[in-house]
Formats: C-alpha cells, sequence, structure tokens
C-alpha cells in the first residue's frame, strides 16, 4: 500500500537535492563571517588588554590604546539615538496610526524609502553643509551624531512602523468601539504592545552606525586629538576613522594595532546586537497574544 | 402590548458602499427600548455594515460611505460632533473574542478607566458588576490578574460582554458573538441577553436563526444588501411572511 512509486522516489531525490544545496548556501554564507571574526581574535585578540582599551594613542598612534577612539563612537552612537528614536518613533506612530491611506502618504513612505538608499557619502556632504556650516555647529560630536541620526531615520521609522502593524487591528476596533480616541487607543493598547519590538528593533539598525565612517570624517571625527572632548561640541575621535588611520595613514604601525581596533569595533557592534536580540527573545517569551 | 414604544434607533434609506461595492441599499427600520432586534440573514448580506455604521466607525475606514440617516435617542448620528461620547453609549461585540492583551480586570476596567474613572474602589465595583452580568464572575473572580487572552474561548466571549457593559451603554450590539462558543455557553450567554434586556436595548446579529427565535422581539431579515423584511419574530416563523425568500430562509432551504 505504502509502496513508493516511480513518481514518489522522484520527489524524494529532488527534495533531497534541493535540502542540500539550499544548506550548502547558508552555510557559504556565514562562512565569510566565521572568517572574519577568527582573523581578527588571532591577529588582533593578543593586544586587547585593559590598558588597550582605556589609555590613549602615544608614539604617533603607533602604540599605547585607543580610548579616545572609543568613548567617541559610543558618544556618537548615542548621541544619535537620542535624536533619531524620538523622532522616528513619533513619525512612525503618524504613519502607522493617523495617516491616511491616500497619495501623499504614499508619496512620504516611498521617500522614506529612498532615504534609506542614500549613499552614505552624500548624508555626510548634507551633514557639513546643514549643521557644521548652516547651524554653526562646527566639527563637532553633535554635527556628525545628527547626520547620523538622519541616516537612520529611514530605518528607525521603517523598523518601528512594523512593531506598530504587527499589533492586530482588532485590538485597535474593540478600543475605538469603546468610544477611546485613537491617542487613547495608542497610549491604552498599541504602544505597550509594539514598544518592545520597536526598541529592539531600532537598536539592532542603529548599532550599524557605529562602524560608519564617511558621515562622521566631515562632520566631527579627528584623526587624532590630545584630549578627550568636553562637550558635544567637540571633535572626537572615533574608533571606525581610527582603523582607517592606523591601517592606512601611519608607517611603522604594528601589524597587530589595526586587528585590534576592528575587533573592538565589531565586538561593539554584536555586543548592542546580541542584547537586543536576547531582550527580544526574553520579551517574546512574556507575549500576551 | 399596550405599552408605548420608544424608538431608540432610528435608520432611514441607510446605504453603505465601499468604493463601487454596495453593501446594503435603502435599508428603514427602528429599533424600540428595552427590546431585542435580531438580524438574520446569510454571510455579505451587509449585517456587519449596518451594525459598524451605527457606531460611526466609518470614519476609521477610508474606503467606506454611508449615506441615509440613522438617529440615536433621536439624534441624527451624523451631526454628533462627540462621536466618542456616542461610542460609549453604543457597546459592541464581535464574532470572535478580542481579548484585548491585557489582565481580566484592566479588560473590563479599560472603558470606566477611559471615561475618567480612576478610583479603584469604583472600579472594582463597576468590574464586579459587569463579570456578574456576563455570567463570568463565579468562573473568573480568583484569577482577575490574569490575561484576559489565557481564557478559554467561551470565557473570552463572556469577557467581551462584560468590557462592552462595562461602557454602561444604553444600545448593546452583538455581532454573531457564538460562532466561536460552545453550545452550553451560548445558552448561558443568550440566558444573560435575556435579564440584559431590562436595561439595555440590543441588536442581535445572527447566523443561527433558532437564536433569533429564542431571543428576538422583532427581527429584520437582510438579504445581498437589502433588508427583505421585518416583524415581530415569532410572525416570521410562523408562515406570516410577505417574501417567499424570509419563508424558505427561516426553513433553512437555502443561506
Amino acid at each position: 500500500m505504502f509502496a513508493a512509486t516511480r513518481l514518489n522516489r522522484r520527489n524524494q531525490r529532488i527534495q533531497k537535492l534541493s535540502r542540500l544545496v539550499l544548506g550548502g548556501m547558508t552555510g557559504l554564507l556565514i562562512l565569510p563571517v566565521i572568517i572574519i571574526l577568527s582573523v581578527l581574535v588571532y591577529k588582533g585578540g593578543p593586544i586587547i588588554s585593559f590598558e588597550f582599551l582605556f589609555t590613549s594613542p602615544t608614539h604617533g598612534m603607533t602604540a599605547g590604546g585607543i580610548f579616545p577612539a572609543l568613548l567617541g563612537t559610543i558618544l556618537l552612537v548615542l548621541v544619535a539615538l537620542l535624536a533619531s528614536v524620538p523622532l522616528g518613533i513619533a513619525a512612525a506612530i503618524y504613519l502607522s496610526e493617523y495617516a491616511p491611506d491616500n497619495w501623499t502618504t504614499r508619496a512620504i513612505n516611498l521617500a522614506i524609502i529612498n532615504l534609506a538608499g542614500v549613499p552614505s557619502i552624500v548624508h555626510a556632504l548634507f551633514g557639513l553643509g546643514a549643521f557644521v556650516i548652516f547651524f554653526k555647529f562646527g566639527t563637532s560630536i553633535i554635527a556628525a551624531s545628527l547626520t547620523l541620526a538622519i541616516m537612520t531615520l529611514p530605518v528607525v521609522i521603517v523598523a518601528s512602523r512594523e512593531s506598530l502593524q504587527a499589533v492586530p487591528r482588532a485590538f485597535r476596533e474593540a478600543c475605538w468601539n469603546m468610544g477611546a480616541t485613537r491617542w487613547q487607543t495608542i497610549r491604552r493598547v498599541v504602544l505597550p504592545n509594539a514598544v518592545t519590538g520597536m526598541l529592539t528593533g531600532v537598536i539592532l539598525e542603529v548599532s550599524r552606525t557605529a562602524g560608519e565612517t564617511a558621515p562622521i570624517m566631515f562632520t566631527g571625527a579627528a584623526f587624532f586629538l590630545p584630549l578627550l572632548p568636553q562637550s558635544v561640541f567637540d571633535q572626537t575621535m572615533a574608533l571606525s576613522l581610527h582603523l582607517f588611520v592606523v591601517s592606512t595613514q601611519v608607517p611603522g604601525m604594528p601589524e597587530q594595532l589595526p586587528y585590534g581596533v576592528a575587533l573592538v569595533l565589531i565586538s561593539i557592534v554584536l555586543i548592542m546586537n546580541s542584547s537586543s536580540i536576547a531582550l527580544r527573545m526574553y520579551l517574546r517569551g512574556k507575549k500576551k497574544w | 402590548m399596550v405599552k408605548p414604544v420608544t424608538v431608540k434607533l432610528g435608520v432611514s434609506d441607510l446605504t453603505i458602499r465601499y468604493g463601487r461595492h454596495t453593501a446594503l441599499e435603502g435599508v428603514t427600520l427602528e429599533v424600540h427600548e428595552h427590546e431585542i432586534f435580531g438580524i438574520i440573514g446569510p454571510s455579505n448580506a451587509g449585517k456587519t455594515s449596518f451594525l459598524k455604521a451605527i457606531n460611526r466607525m466609518d470614519l476609521f475606514d477610508s474606503a467606506m460611505h454611508v449615506q441615509g440617516q440613522i438617529t440615536f435617542n433621536g439624534i441624527d448620528t451624523s451631526k454628533v460632533r462627540n462621536i466618542y461620547g456616542l461610542r460609549r453609549r453604543i457597546g459592541v461585540v464581535f464574532p470572535l473574542p478580542v481579548g484585548l492583551p491585557l489582565s481580566v480586570y484592566d479588560n473590563v476596567a479599560l472603558a470606566p478607566r477611559l471615561a475618567g474613572r480612576k478610583t479603584r474602589a469604583d472600579l472594582d465595583i463597576i468590574v464586579e458588576r459587569c463579570l456578574r452580568r456576563a455570567a463570568l464572575w463565579d468562573e473568573v473572580k480568583d484569577r482577575l490578574d490574569a490575561l484576559g487572552s489565557m481564557l478559554s474561548g467561551g470565557q473570552q466571549q463572556r469577557l467581551t460582554i462584560a468590557r462592552a457593559l462595562s461602557q454602561e451603554p444604553e444600545l448593546l450590539m452583538l455581532d454573531e458573538f457564538s460562532i466561536a462558543v460552545d453550545p452550553v455557553t451560548t445558552m448561558r450567554i443568550e440566558d444573560c441577553l435575556k435579564e440584559l434586556k431590562k436595561e439595555v436595548t440590543i441588536i442581535l446579529v445572527t447566523n443561527l436563526v433558532q437564536q433569533a427565535r429564542r431571543l428576538a422581539d422583532r427581527t429584520a431579515f437582510f438579504l445581498a444588501g437589502s433588508c427583505v423584511e421585518i416583524g415581530v419574530t415569532e410572525d416570521l416563523f410562523s408562515g406570516a411572511v410577505k417574501d417567499q425568500r424570509t419563508r424558505d430562509y427561516v426553513d433553512g432551504r437555502f443561506g
């Protein structure tokens, strides 16, 4: 009764083959990640120490630590987050909950998607023109962070809007039927159920800005500074630019130093990502519907 | 039957369109205070659209266009500026229970809170009364802090009824409430509705013809976007109908 026909056997063969091919592709995909990480750990690992992380560069950056760059990158990402998250979430709430479905809204959505596709060097020039020159912030942390914020806004908006849209419409309708205003509905039902997804999604997207170089080169990141920044209106060093500098601009650089810088940079991104993913998994376990 | 009737809801020449599609055309009817008004009819007859129009939910659906006049307590709803106040006076129960992701207590306390009632003592009284009226109190009184969505399907549906009652509505609209509910629970809810009738007016949309027969004082038969017949429920079932289609539908010959 269950004897395999020729067609059955053929289907099973194809099934095995496709599984093999697709699995192989996936393996190929993670191979570069594994190679990059292991090379960095192998070559840069030995240089990582408390001193490396928490002291300033010396001897024309060929020795000493990376503290000013590390601190600078963390500052840049934090200030960028502070600027882009409230703005992006507000826009996402408007687009998801208030905006009528008409051509204006569609045009806005299209503009957001296109903004995400603008090359970072163009954002850099925009930041230079707008924040450094027009708003007279000069090359400073605030100018660089705002440039990064503008660059990440589209992904912040899209990630937040997706979390909002994931809340079932039936919840909203039940609330409206009780005589709740749109804002009461958002405040009481939509946001509490979307906010965790919004925040983790946003962190995941924004952590990538830690590695951006072009937008901060013109707007606030310095080649080398002897002192730490005192306020957001000072320039700062940044890991991404520092990595570029120590790999290409300084003769006589010990080989392991650039690898160490790269390892620290990638670790920051990975730590932010994995904590965001961990938070998301933890909250998903507590999901209420 | 000599007591004078008060018209709670008046609908005249109501037409509802979604884009080019007409969901309901030229419906005129009256719902009296303290009656259960049944609406029967096959799916796609425009029953749900009818309820949405009463509650002014067309404001949330840009594709939905409503023509004609609906009066609530004699006031034209299209001229009501405080639509939130209007919706608070009209409770709605959906076909599938929508347990908001809140605790049982918060589900029922939400509407009073939205309306600005804040004290815990006040809310405690409202929550208990509404849950009792929805025949759910005895089952959940020990776990008011549990998530509403953790209750069984039948319990959730009674929770949504309790939630609708917490608005202290004058009109309660139930849209095929028994679709996801077992027969025993359905009977319990039906008993509740008979009790509630003393205090609120009820519109009961149902695709169970016998449910309308058990509960409704008067019944309307909707078919393919128009109201074929309105009458005292028993007349519809005893064959005293004007339209052959109504007879066929209540006898189960189509639909």
